[in-house]
């Protein structure tokens, strides 16, 4: 039996397919947009309420071993924030770091239908599918780190690239990822093997190998365009929160060469200065590169004064922060693979670095000139929780809240900004694009972040308000998958979301040069690594692109 | 390493308590429950089998502890804490091993029968270094 | 799930079946690389290749065995009507309970929490008398630590505290930490130092290079002198006198620790259940954090039943806390002492109970013991047990990594997949448990609690 629905009256913002703001009735049958329903179809008035698809977080951390450890870390943050059942949903807790299932209903009641996890070690991938698995509602996927991986590292020294990009296609394929991640490229090594060393430099060799940072980015970057990767690689570059390290996002975004490449939190990477002293803005050089280089799309990464989770793989900011904040801190180094820290994190008004992060953040918004490739994330739960989207709408959308919110914070910090000249406010079509069609196109999703025929009937239907913090953080109705799950504000249903994947092709000679490299060095056995079709659920792949 | 700590007991009068009851005699000492190899291979076989029952019934002493009780391998003694007793036979572990005034036992059903319900608001009772008294049990 | 090889061809009248890189999950080692030979018409494991005492013992010893699969109060009863008896004792009971969940499959594990989220109880894993101190010690300090390949690679200081892993873990030493050879350790053992520390020598003692005897009780003293010392205090004077531990043998170690390339502190039961409880596990916890401002240091609790750690993990993603989480309010609440299982039942606080693989009847307190018995319980064991025994409604069960598939996780929260090597009659308790939790959602249907998923 086909489920029908329509709604009527509603002021229409889909962005992919030109649609501004008009009255334009969207019809929904089996989970789909469609072009036309029967009379029997379920109807929603949505006269005075504004129609988008819904909303995707390209960038966050809401699964997978390192967020269960601060899960485990913070009872005190639980507490104040629990999560109750309702008679149709599951409890949990909130706080920066919520339970799964907080964390799906939470992100459903403020729009968002697709959430991608962006850093799983790919030997935890079991680990990440479970708990994705138990986030309800929104559709789900993963990024793998692959950029500290020992074994590619080693094709790469051996100038093996046909190998090492067959290599990386196994591993997307045997662990169930969207696309690859890098982080802190080159670091584990010395973290690890030099006594919690870094890189500082993209362009030193890394310990052991004879390969620059640099160029093991510029590998990726090619591998993943000739794979066709719907999503090109996700870099977390080097010297993350350095005074200066605007010169190390610069050398990373020209090793692109024109190539497609995502870059993550840019805000973080976006410091002038000298390194060792007070950073200053430098979010101009950074926008100015964006607003150039067509072939890069960027997540601002935020930051939201309140409490924050420092959660990374990269264990040596990690370590840096730790001894800024003495506080409880997680290291936690997983063979061949990864690295990662952890530690509770809050950003005040009163201090100064963290006044330039959050206008560096603004600043990078207000001066985008394409909002399709600069989009919206606090990096959650780095920058702050995925809970305080609504309120960074209002920032963007309300330069009179702006002015006065900047009155309130480090002076200082201000005054090394542009912010105060920025008068842009963010039209209700553009926060379409931050959070819904420039995510969906960023990602290759074709049929999320849009409203047009064929498309995923994931919608949003919020009541028009002055306040825009107030209006994005209670949908009147969110639809997943042409159900309709939130109703009138209240959870109407539960739902399950589907992991989306991607299935780059390979030569599958590659796991016999993989094999022996296992035996020698990790501790679990090659045979039992790759992750069965079993943990996929409900899954969608999401189709590759190949170059040759 | 360290010669000089042999016995878990700086001064020997933190041996609390001597006690005679009729002609036995009656010590404190400290008991360490903990996994053997034995009690492991036993508990697949079954937890109510002979074997784990015995295995988890057979308390280590140090051969000096032993000979002062007038105890022998096999023989049956009696451990009891403020909450509970239970009797297990008991076999000579040597000096360096097994200092004197502990005992090693299996955990199990008699290790059970001694341990404390309080667990100091942590959840976990307090199941290694209960102090029990330690007596023969003529057979 | 791949398929296991074909028997060679003169086993093929024998009807023989050869499981490679099956999972032992007897403990928390969950050793990856077992060869099972699998007597397809006797139905139990014949032979398995690498596992250890322990190991082959788990895996000879859990063969059919011929009991009822239902017992209702100590009469037979079908499958159904066990499941049915058991939702309504639990949808009855003002204060259910779940316990146990370290020896079965995450899958398993996932459903018990959602009955408990369901019906307002409580549940509480083998965790709280396991590691519980070492997760409480974790929500204070945190922990630097690492997966046990990374070990094998890289650790040239090995610290065994409290534990006896040539007993307990008898591979650890063999498979991860101590003589394998690894991507920066050539030599395997000559690589590493070896250090042992507990109250009484062992099996293990002697693989270490170094034994460090302890006074019972005093391992929190001898972990904050080494801190005052790794940090450059002063320490007093009587500290053999008051640990058993010599000054020298302290420096030593200091050094030994701040110079090594990669060290790796392993904790064991004898710091979690003894005298300090979490605060033994917070200063070793601390050490090795302190420790990092010199060198490279790690710390590790090496955890019990084979999957004790997904317990964790699933209880955690679920709730935001790792174990004794009660649903009463209808969200969860965390509260060691308050919700523990032990401290429950030795209260008499909980007036029905679901024992999942595990026997409190024999290792909980003489108190809890008692109540235990006082109430209606249902259990799912592979084994009978003292807890089966005094049960209202048992389930037997399949063994997880025998008869069953699913998830497991390796002490180091390694996720591996479980590879069966023969069917049994016997249901899981991850079908036993979907069956209770769809009973329990009919029978609350119309009323006020959660009703539909």
């Amino acid at each position: 039996m086909s489920s029908e629905l329509i709604i009527v009256n509603g002021q229409v913002y889909d962005p992919a397919n030109h649609v501004d703001g008009e009255v334009k009735d969207i019809c929904v049958r089996d989970g789909k947009i469609v072009e036309s329903v029967s009379k029997s179809a379920t109807r929603i008035d949505a006269h005075g309420m504004v129609v988008m698809p819904g909303a995707i977080d390209i960038h966050c951390h809401i699964a997978g071993p390192k967020v269960n450890l601060a899960r485990k870390l913070m009872p005190e943050d639980h507490r104040l924030d629990v999560h109750p059942k309702t008679a149709v949903t599951r409890s949990g807790t909130g706080g920066i770091v919520p339970s799964t299932f907080a964390t799906g209903y939470r992100y459903c009641t403020m729009g968002y239908t697709t959430a991608m996890e962006a850093a799983v070690p790919p030997i935890t991938a079991r680990h990440v599918l479970e708990e994705l698995d138990d986030t309800p509602v929104i559709d789900k996927g993963f990024y793998v780190l692959l950029g500290n991986n020992a074994f590619l590292y080693k094709l790469l020294k051996e100038g093996r690239k046909n190998e090492f990009k067959e290599a990386i296609a196994w591993w997307v394929n045997a662990v169930h990822a969207y696309t690859v991640k890098l982080v802190n490229t080159g670091s584990d090594e010395l973290w690890k093997g030099r006594k919690n060393a870094n890189i500082t430099n993209v362009n030193e060799n890394i310990d052991h190998y004879d390969i620059t940072p640099v160029h093991v980015m510029e590998s990726f970057i090619e591998a993943a365009h000739e794979l066709g990767l719907p999503h090109p690689p996700h870099i977390h570059c080097n010297n993350l929160g350095h005074s200066g390290n605007i010169s190390t996002t610069l050398d990373t975004m020209k090793a692109a060469q024109g190539r497609r490449v995502h870059m993550a939190h840019v805000q973080f990477h976006s410091f002038g200065g000298e390194l060792n002293k007070n950073p200053v803005s430098g979010a101009r050089e950074i926008i100015d590169y964006i607003n150039d280089h067509e072939n890069i799309t960027s997540d601002v990464g935020q930051v939201m004064f309140g409490k924050a989770t420092a959660m990374t793989a990269d264990a040596p900011l990690a370590w840096m922060l730790r001894n800024v904040k003495l506080d409880k801190w997680v290291n936690a180094d997983t063979e061949c693979e990864s690295g990662c820290g952890i530690l509770p994190f809050s950003y005040q008004e009163a201090i100064y670095t963290h006044t330039l992060q959050w206008a560096m953040g603004l600043e990078l918004f207000l001066m985008s000139k394409d909002p399709w490739r600069v989009l919206m994330s606090t990096d959650h739960p780095n920058g702050g929780s995925f809970m305080n989207y609504p309120k960074l709408i209002k920032l963007l959308m309300d330069s009179a809240y702006r002015r006065e919110a900047l009155s309130h914070l480090n002076q200082k910090a201000i005054n090394k900004t542009v912010l105060s000249d920025l008068d842009r406010e963010y039209t209700l079509n553009e926060i379409a694009i931050i959070t819904r069609a420039g995510p969906a196109r960023a990602l290759g999703l074709a049929n999320k972040g849009h409203l047009g025929v064929g498309a995923d009937a994931d919608i949003t239907i919020y009541t028009e308000e002055e306040d825009r913090e107030q209006m994005f953080n209670a949908p009147r109705y969110v639809i997943k998958d042409g159900i309709t799950v939130i109703k009138d504000h209240e959870f109407a249903t539960d739902h399950r979301g589907k992991i989306l994947h991607s299935k780059p092709g390979y030569n599958e000679d590659i796991a016999g040069e993989i094999e022996p490299f296992f035996e020698d060095y990790y501790s679990v056995k090659f045979s039992n690594y790759a992750v069965s079709d079993d943990y996929l659920h409900l899954h969608e792949e999401i189709p590759t692109h190949p170059k040759s | 390493m360290d010669p000089d700590c042999n016995s878990i007991f700086s001064r020997p009068d933190s041996i609390v308590a001597i006690l005679f009851q009729g002609s036995n005699i009656v010590e404190t000492m400290l008991l360490v429950p903990g996994r053997s190899q034995s009690q492991g291979t036993s508990l697949n076989k079954g937890k109510l089998k002979d074997e784990y029952l015995v295995v988890t019934a057979t308390a280590e002493l140090n051969e000096n502890d032993m000979r002062r009780l007038k105890l022998v391998d096999g023989d049956k003694i009696r451990l009891a804490s403020e909450v509970g007793q239970t009797v297990v036979a008991c076999k000579a572990k040597k000096q360096d091993d097994l200092p004197e005034g502990m005992i090693f036992i299996p955990y199990g059903p008699s290790s059970s029968q001694l341990m404390g319900s309080d667990t100091a608001a942590s959840g976990m009772p307090m199941s290694k270094h209960m102090e029990v008294s330690v007596e023969k049990v003529e057979s | 799930m791949p398929e296991p090889n074909q028997p060679s061809p003169k086993e093929k009248n024998k009807n023989i079946k050869i499981v490679k890189d099956a999972t032992c999950t007897f403990c928390g080692c969950v050793c990856d690389d077992m060869e099972l030979t699998v007597d397809l018409d006797e139905h139990r494991i014949t032979k398995a290749k690498r596992a250890c005492v322990l190991g082959r013992a788990w895996f000879y010893e859990h063969t059919l065995e011929d009991r009822p699969v239902v017992l209702i109060d100590g009469k037979e009863a079908t499958l159904e009507e066990g499941m049915d008896v058991a939702a309504q004792i639990l949808v009855d009971a003002k204060f259910p309970i779940t316990y146990g969940l370290s020896d079965c499959t995450c899958e398993a594990q996932r459903i018990a929490v959602d009955i408990m989220d369901t019906i307002n109880g409580n549940i509480d894993t083998t965790t709280s008398v396991c590691h519980g101190p070492s997760g409480m010690a974790f929500q204070g300090v945190g922990e630097s630590t690492a997966t046990l390949g990374e070990i094998r690679n890289r650790a040239d200081l090995v610290i065994y505290w409290g534990g006896n892993p040539a007993e307990s873990h008898p591979r650890h030493f063999t498979r991860y930490a101590v003589t394998p050879k690894g991507m920066y350790i050539p030599n395997g053992k000559k690589d590493r130092t070896v250090v042992l520390v507990d109250v009484r020598k062992t099996p293990s003692t002697p693989v270490a290079d170094i034994f460090v005897r302890v006074k019972p009780g005093k391992d929190f003293e001898v972990l904050w002198a080494l801190r005052a010392l790794v940090k450059g205090k002063r320490i007093s004077n009587d500290i053999e006198e008051q640990t058993g531990v010599s000054r020298e043998m302290l420096d030593d170690l200091v050094y030994r620790m701040k110079n090594c390339q990669y060290g790796i502190l392993f904790l064991g039961m004898g710091l979690t259940m003894t005298r300090g409880r979490h605060f033994n596990s917070g200063a070793i916890y601390s050490l090795a954090a302190d420790l990092n401002e010199y060198t490279h240091f790690v710390a590790k609790p090496v955890r019990g039943h084979g999957n004790v750690t997904g317990a964790d993990n699933v209880v955690s993603w679920q709730t935001g806390y790792p174990f004794g989480v009660n649903f009463n309010r209808g969200f969860p609440r965390f509260n060691p002492g308050e919700f523990t299982t032990s401290d429950l039942l030795a209260r008499g606080e909980t007036d029905a109970a679901m024992i999942i693989a595990s026997d409190p009847a024999s290792n909980f307190s003489k108190k809890a013991i008692e109540h235990l018995a006082k109430i209606p319980v249902i259990t799912m064991d592979a084994k009978e047990t003292h807890t089966t025994k005094l049960s209202k409604v048992r389930f037997a069960v399949a063994t997880y990594g025998i008869n069953t598939g699913g998830t497991v996780y390796r002490m180091d929260d390694i996720p591996i997949s479980l590879r069966p090597a023969f069917d049994s009659p016997f249901p899981t308790d991850q079908e036993i448990l979907e069956g209770i939790r769809q009973r329990i959602r009919k029978l609350l249907t119309g009323s006020k609690a959660r009703t539909a998923f």
